[in-house]
């Protein structure tokens, strides 16, 4: 017998009503109802949280795109943005009686513009994609998140990703330059300018890293930089991260800024090195990573202090990649940590904290110990030059209570970032899974002041609603904050 | 070296109280940028004092007030400088104001902006909260931009009390070559450096010669010299200066200064006046009678856009004009800041 699913059974006359719009406004094929088909779009890379759309859509222009928003906004239908789904807080979860606006379409680079330095492409093409059509012209663009052969600009931009050039290259919002962004209402905004300044509010930075909040992006214009003469790693070994973290210190004080400064720490050298065998020593405590490039000359004079750095402040050993497949392997082992670690352990929770730099000893003392008392192992990566640690909990969810154990783990990690003068989030974002924490980090005053700013760009909450940004309901329930009803110094705001 | 920030949220308070404008005053270096100031003056420059320098961390915070030539001789006692080389325009310049008109010298297309250094700000909104956004960390994407927000706002969001940047070393070596060029030719130098692996850090084109500052590394410089070839100019650094502080007779011709932004690689662009290009072709100066509309239209066609700086006769709008759906937004956007509308009202656009 063939009837109607049961997802369509359910819908209420305004989901009828989107659904039919919809397939009047795409292509077929570009409208999702069947659960089957809605499955892929369940989740983003933090898997842990699920839920089918109500619908998918596909659009393949920006007037779809408009016509699309026009319509959720007569309707009062929420809308959830979707790149690539390679996001780790849960950003692009979708809502079940929402829509879950996929980009996956948007993947032409419209133009390369060497002259003047820059691409102009469409959100859904792929980060690592923008540098090989730049190659061409001798440029790429410098933000290299480690899931760059898969994660969209269009996310990047969302999530203002980093990756492990950023202390000397920046993080999205410093390599961009433009946006074309629709608004809840439909309305096509162009944000920034080709130009380096634009004139009024500084809303590219403030759109960079909104996490799908205040529009949804549509197009966007990088820029590109000249791909370096040469870069070359050096690998160096330590009997303890308390001196890695030193040398570090001591790099950057001789005023070397690395293109790259990578720390691992005993756990994650070892799984990395059973996983792709890039050379490292197993019995070292910690490893660092440094790249420096730049001109021949100049890193040739680089390598010479840095050496010289590392010894003086207690390297074991020092080896300088032999050739560029040398370079390419020493990466490789910390470019594939996250999955060496997924092979030695059922799971694995991924935290994403930022300390000042110095908070180091402090921070992986406090971990081991707490590593200990819970009896969960943690794998430490670490953007060591930029302060962006990533402790990697190891858990089995098939073990009763094993995963909540973890998230109190994981909280009182990013509760010390915090405390030490840090930061929850350093590059994944909030998304669902930190919403908590931004209680930890953010006064009720600073909350509200987000929430105006959102009211600004969306008044009726219809963006990705829940997410980033938590209610001072929430917060209050969450335990962080008192909160007495009336008190709040927006009581007109809605709280979503 | 003083916290006036109880006093300043009080003023803040009060004036919220009387629905009294305020026009935020630092050193009052930058007056003469935007709308002329109204309102009562909210005195700035007394919450002043370096809070926090670790060159390791390689951030540096200061209260708002804090002297730029202060923080600059901190950091240049350590081997480090703000990136973005910004213009003070007088001796009393702040961090503040420097944050809030969001101005970058020489180094900007290649070293970033000063938003690009911004990485937290504690600021008085227009309900009087003091509020702490971003932070001092390098990486930190918890909660909306709002510290970058602030750059370039020229104080109508809030009032900035305290600016946290991150801050590089001082290159080690530096060094300047000259030639003799059209301005034809000098755009097409400039903006091949761009896809080459130079280590430029400013750029610009003057009395009919290119000037490229290469900064780096002793070897780098070195290289690069070898590759580029060209002449040398011996002790560079006050040129350097003069433009970035807007000291060179250019800026002083009596005729009306614009500021216009456009892509670096743009053909000379045919407005009657004088002209002076800094960011490798991508700000350029023009002084010059011809009417403010005539000039907006020419840099327009070119996609660029204009401010008018200096001597201008009494305009409409200072700054480009914004198409109305972003200045709709522009509006709501200061509202949900500033919801009484005290703060440096009409100095970026009328009406916001």
């Amino acid at each position: 017998m063939t009837v109607a699913a049961p997802a369509i059974e359910r819908r209420t006359p305004t989901q009828e009503a989107l659904c039919n719009g919809l397939l009047a406004l795409l292509p077929g094929g570009a409208v999702l109802t069947d659960p089957e088909d809605l499955r892929p779009f369940e989740c983003d890379a933090l898997a842990v949280y699920r839920r089918l759309p109500l619908v998918v859509v596909l659009p393949e222009t920006i007037a779809q795109v408009q016509a699309i928003m026009r319509l959720c906004h007569e309707l009062q239908v929420p809308v959830v943005a979707r790149g690539a789904g390679t996001g780790l807080s849960g950003g692009a979860l979708p809502l079940r009686d929402g829509v879950l606006l996929s980009l996956a379409k948007f993947t032409r680079i419209l133009h390369i513009d060497a002259p003047n330095a820059l691409a102009t492409v469409q959100p859904g093409v792929r980060n690592l994609a923008i540098s090989e059509a730049a190659a061409a012209h001798g440029m790429y663009y410098a933000p290299d998140p480690s899931s760059q052969i898969a994660c969209t600009i269009g996310g990047n931009v969302a999530e203002n990703s980093g990756g492990v050039h950023c202390l000397k290259y920046g993080l999205t919002v410093h390599n961009i330059l433009m946006l074309k962004v629709v608004t809840m209402e439909g309305e096509l905004l162009s944000i920034g300018a080709e130009t380096l300044d634009a004139p009024g509010y500084d809303l590219l930075a403030l759109l960079t890293g909104s996490e799908g909040m205040l529009g949804i992006i549509v197009e966007v214009t990088v820029k590109l930089l000249a791909r370096p003469q040469r870069a070359q790693v050096i690998l160096a070994a330590f009997d303890d991260v308390v001196k890695a973290g030193e040398a570090v210190g001591a790099i950057i004080a001789a005023g070397i800024i690395p293109a790259g400064l990578e720390m691992m720490d005993k756990l994650a050298i070892q799984a990395a090195e059973d996983f792709v065998h890039a050379g490292y020593p197993r019995d070292a405590a910690a490893i660092l990573l440094c790249e420096l490039d730049g001109s021949n000359a100049e890193v040739s004079e680089y390598i010479v202090a840095v050496r010289h750095l590392l010894t003086h402040n207690g390297a074991t050993e020092v080896r300088t990649a032999v050739d560029e497949a040398e370079r390419q392997l020493f990466w490789k082992g910390r470019k594939s940590a996250f999955p060496a670690v997924g092979r030695i352990s059922p799971d694995y929770y991924c935290m994403d904290g930022t300390i000042p730099r110095h908070r180091l000893p402090q921070v992986l003392r406090q971990i081991s110990l707490w590593s200990g008392e819970y009896g969960l192992a943690v794998a430490n990566v670490f953007h060591a030059g930029d302060g962006n640690l990533h402790p990697l909990i190891l858990f089995d969810a098939n073990r009763p209570g094993e995963l909540a154990r973890t998230e109190e783990f994981g909280r009182r990690i990013l509760q010390l970032c915090v405390e030490v003068g840090g930061t929850i989030t350093g590059e994944h974002g909030v998304g669902m899974e930190k919403i908590d924490q931004m209680c930890i980090q953010f006064q009720s005053g600073e909350l509200a002041q987000f929430h105006a700013l959102k009211a600004a760009f969306d008044p009726d909450g219809l963006l990705n609603p829940g997410k980033a940004v938590p209610t001072l309901h929430r917060c209050a329930e969450f335990g962080a904050m008192h909160v007495h009803h009336g008190q709040l110094s927006h009581p007109e705001l809605e709280r979503f | 070296m003083s916290d006036m920030s109880t006093a300043m949220q009080q003023q803040v308070h009060d004036a919220i109280g009387s629905r009294t404008p305020l026009h935020i005053c630092g050193g009052n270096s930058k007056n003469f940028l935007g709308h002329a100031p109204q309102g009562e003056v909210l005195p700035a420059s007394m919450h002043s004092g370096i809070i926090e320098y670790d060159p390791r961390e390689l951030v540096l915070t200061a209260r708002a007030g804090t002297p730029l030539a202060e923080i600059e001789a901190a950091l240049s006692k350590a081997g480090q400088m703000l990136t973005f080389e910004p213009p003070h325009f007088g001796a009393h310049a702040t961090l503040g104001g420097t944050i809030a008109c969001g101005l970058s010298g020489p180094r900007r297309p290649y070293a970033g902006a000063a938003r690009d250094a911004m990485l937290g700000c504690k600021l008085l909104n227009g309900r009087a909260e003091l509020l702490r956004f971003g932070g001092q960390v390098m990486k930190n994407v918890a909660g909306y931009d709002v510290s970058r927000l602030m750059v370039g706002a020229y104080g109508t969001l809030g009032v900035l009390l305290e600016c946290s940047l991150k801050v590089l070393p001082r290159p080690a070596a530096s060094l300047t070559l000259i030639h003799e060029c059209a301005q034809e030719e000098a755009i097409g130098r400039m903006s091949q450096l761009l896809s080459q692996p130079v280590p430029v850090d400013a750029a610009c084109y003057h009395t009919g010669h290119v000037y490229i500052r290469l900064a780096g590394s002793e070897q780098a410089v070195k290289q690069a010299h070898a590759n580029l070839g060209g002449a040398v100019i011996e002790n560079a650094a006050p040129f350097w200066q003069s433009l970035r502080e807007q000291q060179l007779p250019f800026f002083h011709s009596g005729k009306p200064l614009y500021r216009v932004l456009v892509k670096p690689a743009t053909a000379p662009l045919a407005i009657p006046g004088a002209w002076l290009l800094d960011w490798g072709g991508a700000q350029r100066w023009l002084a010059s009678d011809a009417p403010v509309a005539d000039i907006r239209k020419g840099v327009a066609a070119a996609g660029g856009h204009v401010t008018c700086w200096r001597g201008h006769a009494p305009a409409a709008e200072i700054f480009e004009p914004l198409p109305a759906p972003l200045f709709k937004l522009h509006q709501r956007l200061k509202l949900s800041f500033d919801p009484h509308g005290i703060f440096n009202r009409g100095r970026m656009y009328p009406h916001l």
